[in-house]
């Protein structure tokens, strides 16, 4: 079947969290990538939502990350206060799915300004609850559209740390979470080196070039030396994004 | 107070309980943000106010738009679900209407700093903004030792808001309050704050509230005053009475791209009207299509001790 190349990112995404338990969704378009996960291979994948959230089993895709149908059918509504103590500092929290406005070369995260904090070009919205997320999960999984201006070498803000200066950086800030696993985009997927920490591609979409990859992003990537191809879509996957999760296409046209 | 006198109309409590150059925080995450009281106090011109929420949401970003802001206290300002909110971004960017000081924290700071101003706390410790440059931008996130072992954490300071402006599903004339769905921290910022409005979808008798007290969040004891508003939420949502208007958070982003439609639109919506009942009115049919199917618990038995 056809397949957009946003609908392969997404099911990309989605199969990421094979073996994962306890998911925390992050705003935009981890949200569906959650979702089909649960409703493909993960029927029992434990839903956490930062509003306040354990176990939710959306019926329709939440409309953002606090749609009252997160809370009809959960296991467990609570305060915020509940939810970010006792389930993500506690340490329940198997994976933290993010989006990111921009993702730097060693998987760093800002979602708060372009340009200088005091006078900024862009003012994003800023964290929400990722600089938490980012730290306090086991690992990060991260999914965004590639270009140059969401992928330069050092981001201008560090919201959510990856692994800072790369390296054994992060080891040294003695972090429950081990941090950033693998960027999902539109036309790749990269990983981060073992002892570099430095972001690569691991695999590239059928009919994806390395120059388009390189061409759309902030600095001279590297690429795996078993570079593989990105399985397409399953039917059944593009079935569930089209007539359940987004039949309107907002996030997969 | 006797009870009775706690249920008042939104133009009085705000009127009474809101001042100029107020630190107010109107809570509610997603769900229950009452863009009811925003309204009056655009209305009521109140200036210079410190306005507090994790989420700036739609509510404060017209209130920004409206020039009643000074300062804005957060820790996520986007247009949920949508993208950015705009007449936010003009302030920051642009200094218009006028600027807007900034003091940003992460979800979990906004919290700390709830429970720690609900507790009377000197500050509370949070196991997060490790690598992150926030402790940069906002010298009040700090790193101390702890005086328990050899590891640092990062502390946030109390928040106390002389004003906590609450949506709920429903309370009695007393201010006891019930709310489900997404609690948020509404109960947090309810005993952080000097002064406490509450308003609701229903006024329900005093038995009602007795009969189900897990429910409660927030007892009369620290409520000011006591609003009925039906639909006070709107374009927001309260958990089994109405659904998020996305439509209109949609349309936000076009209304909000340039100052001109967005004051055209306070003129007509906010301005333009007296009083919530008015803008209900005003939607009409619209906002009944919002009413949710139904998905009722199962009673349970809080039993008869006697």
């Amino acid at each position: 079947m056809p397949y957009s190349q946003n609908e392969l990112m997404i099911s990309a995404a989605a199969r990421e969290l094979r073996g994962a338990r306890v998911a925390f969704v992050g705003v935009g378009l981890p949200n569906i990538v959650c979702n089909l996960a649960q409703r493909s291979h993960a029927p029992h994948l434990e839903l956490v939502y930062e509003a306040g959230v354990f176990g939710a089993r959306p019926a329709r895709l939440p409309l953002s990350i606090g749609d009252p149908t997160i809370v009809t059918g959960a296991a467990s509504v609570m305060g915020m206060p509940d939810l970010f103590q006792y389930y993500l500092q506690r340490g329940l929290i198997d994976v933290g799915f993010l989006g990111a406005a921009q993702i730097d070369k060693f998987g760093n995260i800002n979602t708060t300004v372009i340009g200088n904090y005091a006078k900024p070009k862009v003012r994003l919205p800023g964290s929400g609850g990722a600089a938490e997320i980012a730290v306090l999960c086991g690992r990060i999984l991260v999914i965004t559209r590639l270009n140059k201006r969401a992928f330069p070498e050092r981001v201008d803000f560090i919201t959510s740390p990856g692994y800072l200066e790369g390296g054994d950086a992060r080891k040294n800030l003695k972090v429950r979470g081990r941090g950033p696993e693998a960027v999902i985009t539109d036309l790749c997927i990269l990983r981060f080196a073992d002892d570099t920490h430095e972001m690569l591609v691991t695999s590239l979409h059928p009919n994806v070039t390395r120059e388009q990859v390189q061409e759309n992003i902030g600095w001279q990537v590297r690429f795996a030396d078993n570079l593989e191809t990105t399985e397409p879509p399953s039917d059944e996957e593009l079935r569930l994004i089209r007539d359940e999760l987004d039949p309107k296409g907002l996030y997969s046209r | 107070m006797t009870q009775n006198m706690k249920v008042t109309t939104m133009r009085d409590a705000i009127r009474d309980l809101v001042r100029d150059g107020d630190t107010v925080a109107i809570e509610g995450f997603t769900q229950l943000i009452c863009f009811a009281a925003a309204h009056e106090i655009i209305r009521q011109r109140k200036r210079d106010l410190t306005l507090c929420r994790l989420t700036p949401d739609l509510v404060y970003d017209q209130m920004i738009a409206a020039g009643v802001c000074k300062k804005l206290v957060f820790s996520y300002a986007g247009n949920p679900g949508v993208g950015s909110l705009q007449a936010f971004r003009r302030a920051v960017e642009k200094g218009e209407p006028r600027p807007l000081e900034l003091e940003e924290y992460s979800h979990f700071g906004m919290v700390g700093r709830y429970i720690a101003g609900a507790a009377r706390l000197p500050f509370y410790p949070v196991n997060s903004y490790v690598g992150s440059d926030l402790p940069k931008a906002n010298p009040r996130i700090r790193q101390i030792q702890s005086p328990y072992g050899d590891e640092k954490i990062y502390v946030v300071p109390p928040l106390n808001p002389d004003v906590a402006i609450l949506h709920a599903q429903r309370a009695d004339a007393n201010g006891n309050t019930q709310i489900w769905g997404l609690t948020g921290v509404q109960k947090e910022a309810a005993f952080a704050s000097e002064r406490v409005i509450i308003v609701v979808e229903e006024l329900v008798d005093e038995r009602v509230i007795r009969a189900d007290p897990n429910r409660t969040l927030i007892p009369g004891l620290i409520v000011d005053a006591v609003v009925v508003e039906p639909f006070g939420a709107h374009p927001s949502y309260a958990q089994g009475y109405y659904d998020r208007d996305n439509a209109f958070y949609v349309e936000w982003d076009t209304i909000s791209r340039e100052a001109t439609s967005l004051n055209a639109w306070l003129d007509e919506w906010v301005y333009g009207v007296q009083s919530r009942a008015e803008y209900v009115d005003k939607w009409g049919a619209k906002l009944n299509a919002l009413k949710p199917g139904d998905a009722l618990a199962a009673p349970i038995n809080y039993g008869e001790y006697k």
